[in-house]
């Protein structure tokens, strides 16, 4: 049996978040969904600060670019240079297909870079397809590392 | 859009399974067999017989690998500017949580185990091929060369 697996969303736009989660839950019924909707937020609950205290480490995280606070870019940095976090893959889902922001982003660790469509049953189609490899295909690392 | 794909694979029948599913999902593919880790690196550094080999779009890596294994193979890719943006993805038999924490350490961009039956393999090379070399945007090479 699969462990229930814990998504970060970093994505300040209400209605992606929305669109998002319910192309997850449609994947994996079972399944906690944890939304950040800035730079500053995520940070704080990957670390574990404030309010985060009890957060969750995420299995996977799906990671705007363009957010307030701190940048998505930021973020990024943040968590591939953390021994800690650096393994959980971090997908980066955003509206720029600049391909400065693409090269950035692997630079940066990215495990894989994603455009937004700007058509919803496109962008709904494209969150299907990323929830369905990562959550089923894709081999992610265990919650408890200890033994390695 | 023509893609290079890098398939870093020595058993001769995972190799046809998997080039014989590549065709099937999109025949422009444009996939490279190299059969060890010291074999890959060579290609990947353009050396002796590999001088005019195209740099690949996407690497897929085994991880026991004869004369240099998957796992030094990934940390040279990662630790090297010009490669590191290559989109490397470990397949292997290996489904230990310490292969697949040590890959992810190493920053492979994913980890993903073969599957025993026949099947289900070919349905795994036809997602990878429908996820990561249609859906997923890559590095431009002109950028990173």
């Amino acid at each position: 049996m699969d462990k229930v697996k814990t998504i970060l969303l970093i994505e300040d736009s209400p209605g992606d978040v929305r669109l998002t989660r319910e192309a997850f839950r449609g994947v994996e019924d079972v399944l906690r969904f944890h939304v950040a909707s800035d730079g500053a937020e995520a940070v704080s609950f990957l670390r574990r600060e404030g309010v985060h205290g009890y957060a969750p480490r995420p299995d996977l995280i799906l990671l705007d670019l363009n957010l307030p606070r701190m940048d998505g870019r930021q973020v990024l940095s943040v968590i591939k240079q953390d021994d800690g976090l650096k393994t959980i893959p971090t997908v980066v889902l955003t509206t720029s297909v600049a391909e400065a922001d693409i090269e950035a982003a692997y630079q940066l660790r990215a495990n894989c870079y994603l455009a937004k469509p700007v058509e919803f049953d496109a962008f709904e189609s494209l969150v299907r397809n990323v929830s369905v490899f990562w959550l089923k295909m894709a081999r992610l690392p265990p919650q408890n590392q200890a033994l390695c | 859009m023509n893609r290079t794909v890098l398939l870093v694979e020595d058993s001769p029948g995972d190799v046809r399974l998997t080039k014989e599913a590549f065709r099937d999902a999109d025949p422009e593919i444009d996939l490279r067999v190299v059969v060890d880790g010291v074999e890959a690196m060579t290609y990947l550094k353009r050396e002796g017989v590999h001088v005019d080999a195209p740099r690949p779009d996407f690497i897929l890596l085994d991880l026991n690998l004869p004369k240099m294994d998957g796992r030094e193979v990934l940390a040279h890719i990662k630790e090297d500017d010009d490669l590191k943006t290559i989109p490397t993805v470990i397949l292997t038999t290996s489904d230990a949580e310490a292969d697949i924490v040590t890959s992810y350490k190493l920053q492979a961009n994913c980890y993903l185990s073969k599957p025993v039956q026949l099947e289900e393999f070919e349905s795994l090379v036809k997602s990878i091929n429908d996820f990561w070399l249609t859906k997923v945007k890559l590095p431009q090479q002109a950028l990173s060369n």
